[in-house]
């Protein structure tokens, strides 16, 4: 099954829709609680950032029997150094960011640990594709 | 599926029943459907938040209660009454008088709920303090919430603070006491006196507890009728309360069930939420985040918390105001060094054995969004639901007899409703020849019941 979400550059205030959606979905299809919430924290920060450093965005999610693949696609200024961004506390983001409870530098790495699987590329000036893996059986993360 | 979980203190009348549907659009869990002209509930969904009672036009919606005459089956008659009792009278009646009619009733002993708050408010903040990667922690005093988080947000069940709420703390510490003092635990009966329905749904059928300390419940409407009636024509106690229920409530206990009640004394950054509406409305954003820095939640079921309680008789915000009052009293006296206010309550010499049992055992979760047990089932159904929803027109007029268009397209996929019965399908359907005017009126009359559809020809007739 396929869904598309769009995200608006710069609008907090709607932060976190999609990844309401993506949860109402799995708690529909009876996926195991503790699945649920790493998916849900894993979406919810990444369209956080989306929000905070793009111009725009789209969520492509894909449901299968296995897995969900949650594609967060957008157009931004890129993120110049994945390894450098992957590291705790470290953030870009401005301070009108930061006061309104973002923008720690947790973001990439708190995804990282919550996805059983993490793909990213970026592009500077055009964009960042990231792609979110989760498994419904855990032992699949293993296979 | 078929499994009961809960007992229900709310029953719909369907002799009384007009099928108007007011309490389907207002049920915040989409428990309720229409069939027949009648509501129907759908029990494992229902938390008792007590929306739909408020919402009937006709009273088909009763809040059942344990036979008042009950009480005379124990020796000893426990009233077990919630600081939010006497926020429903006015500042000339006394907790004396209050106390006075209640024994005049038949109850042998009167007891403030709110003492146990005395042993739980040092248990809850130290529990804070002990389970600080499970932050936020959420109190479990609300019985409907704990159902609401069960059923809705059952990743959160895990944020319980799994401590006994004052209520289930006194009613075990007056029933040691009375042992105590002699009595055969046969002879001890405890009666709560509820201002809601969840109270009564958490003594018949308690969660994470094998089995309520409570004998029975009576509905705080009932016993606020008695008690003012004979306040009003005069009665003066000839009975004096004994002891225990004169005991001054500590200024803590007072509010405790207010909102912000126990917010303000727990450890951290807290939030007090009331309403359900308000509550789900937070606990959905909460599930999305995992870094949020709040240490407490206080989430009551009702507006203006307990004050509000379907069962009050009181408007809420004149409770709240006497509540307060009664607070700035008891906390003067406090501060005064009052004896009576501010030394122990008897409930502390049994503090021990009262913390020995104040657990509570883990809150199952019991997600009702689920549409099949098994993923692959369920990602067929999901499928299904999308292409019924491609259909539908999402006006959520509730004309089918489910409360939106998507619990509709549910509803369909599980087997419980038919989708001729979308009245926009219906015109389709007509208008295409499918089905004739007859049989859309069969189906209507399927939801809605026969009479609704008559009513214009009796007037008819009439004239």
């Amino acid at each position: 099954m396929h869904f598309e979400y769009q995200i608006e550059g710069g609008n907090f205030t709607r932060a976190g829709y999609a990844s309401s959606e993506i949860k109402k979905k799995l708690k529909q299809l009876n996926v195991d609680l503790g699945i649920i919430k790493r998916t849900v924290v894993a979406t919810y920060e990444a369209e956080v950032n989306v929000v905070a450093h793009a111009y725009s965005g789209t969520i492509y999610v894909d449901f299968d029997e296995e897995k969900v693949v949650i594609k967060l696609v957008d157009e931004g200024p890129g993120i110049p150094d994945i390894d450098q961004a992957m590291k705790e506390g470290f953030s870009t983001a401005s301070s009108t960011v930061r006061e309104m409870g973002f923008g720690a530098g947790m973001g990439l790495p708190n995804m990282k640990k919550n996805a059983d699987d993490l793909q990213i590329t970026s592009e500077v000036n055009k964009g960042t594709t990231v792609v979110i893996t989760m498994f419904f059986k855990k032992e699949a993360k293993d296979l | 599926m078929s499994t009961k979980y809960f007992h229900h203190a709310l029953k719909f009348r369907k002799e009384v029943c007009i099928g108007c549907s007011h309490c389907m659009n207002v049920c915040p869990t989409q428990a309720i459907r229409i069939r027949e002209g009648k509501a129907e509930l759908r029990d494992n969904f229902c938390v008792d938040c007590g929306k739909c009672y408020r919402a009937c036009p006709v009273g088909a919606i009763i809040v059942e209660q344990d036979d008042f005459r009950e009480i005379f089956r124990y020796k000893q008659r426990v009233a077990l009454i919630p600081s939010v009792l006497m926020g429903q009278f006015p500042d000339e009646v006394s907790l004396t008088q209050v106390s006075s009619v209640l024994l005049e009733l038949g109850f042998t002993h009167v007891y403030e709920v709110e003492h146990g708050v005395e042993i739980l408010r040092e248990q809850m903040s130290q529990y804070i303090e002990n389970n600080q990667d499970r932050k936020p922690l959420m109190s479990a005093f609300c019985p409907a919430i704990v159902r609401l988080i069960q059923v809705r947000f059952p990743t959160l069940t895990d944020n319980l603070i799994l401590l006994k709420p004052p209520l289930d703390i006194a009613a075990q510490y007056y029933n040691q006491k009375l042992i105590d003092e002699g009595n055969e635990p046969d002879d001890i009966g405890i009666f709560y006196i509820t201002p809601c329905a969840a109270k009564i749904a958490a003594v018949k059928s308690p969660v994470g507890e094998e089995q309520s300390p409570i004998t029975g419940v009576i509905n705080m409407d009932f016993i606020f009728n008695k008690v003012y009636t004979a306040v009003k024509q005069g009665f003066i106690g000839k009975k004096t309360c004994q002891l225990p229920s004169l005991d001054p409530l500590k200024s803590s206990g007072v509010t405790w069930s207010a909102t912000n009640g126990e917010a303000v004394y727990m450890p951290g950054r807290t939030l007090a939420i009331d309403e359900i509406n308000n509550v789900i409305e937070f606990l959905e954003q909460l599930e999305n985040e995992e870094n949020l820095d709040i240490d407490f939640l206080e989430l009551r079921a009702c507006d203006e918390s307990c004050a509000g309680g379907i069962l009050t008789s009181s408007n809420r915000f004149y409770t709240v105001e006497r509540m307060r009052k009664r607070f700035a009293y008891a906390t003067q006296k406090e501060l005064e060094n009052n004896y009576r206010y501010s030394a122990p309550g008897p409930i502390v010499k049994y503090k021990e054995s009262l913390i020995e049992s104040i657990a509570l055992q883990k809150v199952q979760p019991r997600s009702m969004d689920k549409l099949d047990e098994d993923i692959a089932e369920a990602m067929k159904k999901m499928k299904k639901v999308h292409e019924i929803m491609d259909t539908l027109p999402y006006v959520d007029c509730g004309i089918c007899g489910s409360p939106t268009c998507s619990s509709f397209a549910e509803d369909i996929v599980q087997g419980q409703a038919e989708i001729g019965q979308c009245i926009y399908i219906q015109k389709r359907l007509e208008a295409s020849g499918e089905i004739d005017p007859e049989e859309s009126m069969e189906i209507m009359q399927k939801i809605w019941g026969k009479e609704k559809f008559q009513l214009q020809e009796k007037n008819n007739d009439n004239n």
